[in-house]
């Protein structure tokens, strides 16, 4: 059976060779194998293309300053990537007929914090085995995982295994596993704490921050040209958390920004250099939204109309907030 | 050269922290972070690397510098400088001991930071050789031994013994204070434990990093190579690798308006950031590409220019462990140097 | 109760954000018709209860304030036709967001006053007052340099 990325290179050598692309975005290889990095790639150069668990990262924002240069661009897009790409076109960031979308088959990505966090040492390479199961040498020997162990946080509530946007697809047709996790379980969790608890847990979580800002330049819904908190004009420009009061608001506002316009790509989560858990504050807002006004997943079409740019008469009055779960 | 059994460590910390703070690798959630020690935390010697570096201890974050305070149309200056209580950071390993020397030659040099000044004189740094190095460890390429890490005192921790070796007039005082904790060390059983570590330090696989090509008057030859566009390409021009890096020594001054009157503090700024060094003419560097290229620049040409030749990059690895899109030191050295080592 | 007594008693601070159209004028209505609110109420006039951006609540807690209401015009009667609908979505979502994070939920507030309420605009602030009365200082949204430095 062909693997994926030889799929993906054949495809991707034929658009490049009959010109229907000019140029592919994808991942090269790193350091250590579990390091890849984004990376674009003209005619002659697909050699360095790969595609493995360790491609997490979600290449659709790059697309942002790719469709403005000339000639179309092939993008490899896993599925929840998709949903990035169709927000990203839905408020024309992307130019769509630039983009020739190539859905590639995602069996879920590994983190590498969580291979570190098994106890294995300095990695020196990785080896995919059959069985989803993963040949780890480290300078200290031989290790396995299982991939299914070390999944990214994104990938334990994986939202499809479907492309929502697509030109073609390459697809291996093997059978994909299963995605088990309810995603909005520790946000019920966490609501039915007290607040203090609450803000005890927020506190030792944000407290972290080091506002690298990875989260918010990663996010592909915080596409604004310049962030309000590099404005200086704006009055709450800041490059460090002076206080613990910008931490808290530099969090509520950039979840607040991206709420209705998060797929839950999960990409904060994963850049996180601190491990805040920050899709617990972007799944909040995406529970309470289908709490309120229905369920909605942003980034299923490129039509529809985001929750916090519509309303109906008869929406639920902000004193709900007093009203629902935990106690106060 | 004394030492003390592992678990008698507790006692050990306590000892040190009745006299002043101390400041160790502490876990917080999954993540190894240098805190205070206090009797419940739990103390993390195991993890190689803390995601900030020691940098913090005598370089915060931010750090307020002083306050205005407006009452009518009087303006009074308070000046917010407070004299540093003695403290000890324990656990420093070589490579975060080997970046103060890099620290000092910047802010101990005239002009004087007397903020940075005063927490170097009262601090006593305690290393702790890297007994299980990671793959991302290249400390040795810049002539920094692991297996020696330097320090007032330096430290190893066997499977069961800490040993402690005192380096300095600073390290004989504190060891004086803990004197009757320790017994006199075992030379040969420490130099059995160097040589293990030094054997599984000789398998990194960056150890071999060759910097030939990089050095103060390599600006001309490396400033205007056309491999800067690739290997910045997918920088998403986050501050992980500066706020991570026990090097970075950029900072910026603010002022923050209370309502009442302006706090004027100073923080660390990031050469990623698109306003870094932004002028009231505008900006030097205007895209990603010259942003990203100034960090390594900084570190490998101009840092060394002004400085005998020592670079500004003591390999400890955590930009290259951190990196969102693991782009990193190591692959602009290997891409830009004279030399490939693959 | 002695001067200094008086001076220590805790005097909450509310900002209020009133729409110019209807919650302003229902402000101005309860001063004509010699209605009383408290004092500690700081009114804030936007042109749109839809003009209060997240960041000038929690600028506002930042500040010191230990309140914050929204007071716009019913929904359906929006000068501008649906403004106060989008306010309604967003601050249901910040509201509950930061009663997610532990910030008591009962520090915020949205009411809808028209201009010709003039009643309701005292009896809403006096209620609202009381109730930040009663949960004291706003300890988890504050921001210490503002409280400690220059006052």
């Amino acid at each position: 059976m062909q693997r994926v990325i030889e799929i993906i290179k054949e495809k991707a050598g034929k658009l490049l060779a009959d010109g229907t692309v000019d140029r592919v975005i994808g991942w090269k290889d790193g350091e250590f194998f579990y390091d890849p990095t984004p990376a674009v790639f003209s005619a002659g150069e697909l050699e360095n293309l790969r595609y493995d668990s360790f491609c997490g990262a979600n290449v659709s924002k790059y697309l942002i300053a790719e469709t403005k240069k000339e000639g179309k661009i092939l993008a490899l897009l896993k599925p929840c990537d998709t949903y990035s790409f169709n927000e990203l076109v839905k408020e024309h960031r992307v130019d769509r007929d630039k983009v020739y979308v190539l859905g590639i088959e995602c069996r879920g990505k590994a983190d590498i914090n969580k291979i570190r966090d098994l106890g294995i040492k300095g990695i020196e390479s990785i080896e995919e085995l059959p069985g989803d199961e993963l040949l780890v040498h480290t300078i200290y020997g031989d290790k396995t995982c299982k991939l299914n162990d070390v999944l990214l946080e994104k990938c334990l509530c994986c939202k499809s295994k479907t492309h929502v946007a697509s030109d073609d697809l390459a697809l291996t047709g093997e059978p994909m596993p299963e995605a088990p996790k309810d995603r909005f379980a520790m946000v019920a969790k966490l609501e039915m704490m007290t607040p203090d608890e609450r803000f005890e847990f927020w506190r030792g979580e944000l407290s972290r921050c080091i506002r690298c800002n990875a989260c918010r330049n990663v996010c592909p819904a915080c596409s604004c040209l310049k962030c309000v908190f590099d404005n200086d004009a704006s009055g709450v420009a800041s490059k460090a958390n002076a206080d613990t009061f910008e931490e808290n608001m530099f969090h509520i506002i950039r979840a607040f920004h991206v709420a209705g316009r998060c797929t839950d790509c999960g990409e904060c989560s994963r850049v996180c250099p601190q491990h805040i858990p920050l899709h617990l504050l972007n799944r909040k807002f995406i529970k309470d939204i289908n709490e309120f006004y229905g369920e909605y997943q942003a980034g299923a079409d490129t039509t529809s109309r985001g929750p916090l740019t519509d309303y109906t008469p008869d929406d639920v009055e902000p004193s709900i907030v007093m009203k629902r779960g935990g106690d106060q | 050269m004394y030492q003390i059994e592992k678990a008698r460590l507790g006692e050990l910390f306590a000892r040190i922290a009745a006299s002043g703070e101390l400041i160790l690798p502490v876990e917080n959630n999954g993540t190894s972070q240098y805190g205070t020690w206090t009797p419940e935390v739990e103390v993390r010697l195991d993890r190689l690397n803390t995601v900030r570096s020691a940098k913090d201890c005598f370089f915060p974050q931010t750090e307020n510098l002083m306050g205005f305070q407006m009452k009518g149309k009087e303006i009074s200056i308070i000046d917010q400088r407070k004299p540093c209580e003695p403290f000890t950071v324990f656990g420093v390993r070589a490579c975060d001991a080997a970046s103060f020397g890099i620290l000092d030659r910047v802010f101990l040099s005239e002009p004087v930071d007397t903020y940075y000044q005063s927490r170097r004189l009262a601090g006593t740094i305690v290393t702790l050789a890297c007994g299980e190095p990671e793959e991302t460890c290249f400390c040795s390429v810049f002539g920094i031994d692991a297996v020696k890490p330097g320090g007032d005192v330096s430290c190893w921790l066997t499977e069961d013994t800490l040993f402690w070796k005192s380096l300095t007039e600073k390290g004989d005082a504190l060891t004086e204070k803990v004197k009757d904790l320790l017994t006199d060390g075992d030379e040969a059983a420490l130099k059995a434990y160097q040589e293990k570590i030094s054997a599984i330090h000789e398998k990194l696989p960056l150890k071999n990093l060759s910097l030939e090509g990089f050095n103060g008057d390599a600006t001309e030859a490396l400033f205007d190579r056309p491999e800067w566009a690739e290997l910045s390409e997918a920088c998403i021009g986050c501050g992980t690798c500066t706020f991570v890096c026990p090097t970075c020594q950029c900072y910026d001054i603010r002022d923050f308006d209370t309502g009442h009157g302006i706090q004027r503090f100073r923080c660390w700024d990031s050469c990623m950031y698109s306003d870094f060094t932004k002028m009231a003419g505008g900006n030097p560097r205007l895209t990603q590409k010259e942003r990203f290229r100034q960090r390594f620049m900084h570190k490998l040409v101009y840092y060394p220019a002004n400085n005998d030749g020592i670079y500004s990059c003591v390999g400890c690895g955590r930009c290259v462990a951190k990196c969102p899109i693991s782009m990193n030191i190591v692959k602009v050295i290997k891409t830009l140097g004279v030399k490939n080592h693959e | 109760m002695s001067i200094e007594e008086t001076k220590k008693e805790y005097k909450p601070l509310i900002v209020a954000f009133c729409c110019n159209w209807c919650s302003y004028a229902g402000a101005d209505l309860a001063g004509t018709s010699r209605l009383s609110y408290p004092a500690d109420v700081k009114i804030i006039r936007v042109p749109c209860s839809c003009r209060v951006n997240p960041l000038f609540i929690l600028r506002a807690f930042q500040r010191g304030a230990d309140g914050v209401i929204i007071a716009g015009c019913h929904p359906g009667d929006c000068h501008y036709t649906s403004g106060n609908y989008y306010a309604r979505r967003r601050m249901t979502l910040l509201f509950s967001m930061l009663d997610y994070l532990g910030i008591e939920r009962a520090r915020t507030r949205v009411e809808w006053i028209s201009a010709a309420e003039g009643v309701k605009f005292s009896t809403t602030m006096n209620e609202f007052a009381k109730t930040i009365h009663e949960l004291g200082e706003n300890k988890k949204l504050e921001d210490l340099r503002c409280k400690e430095l220059l006052k």
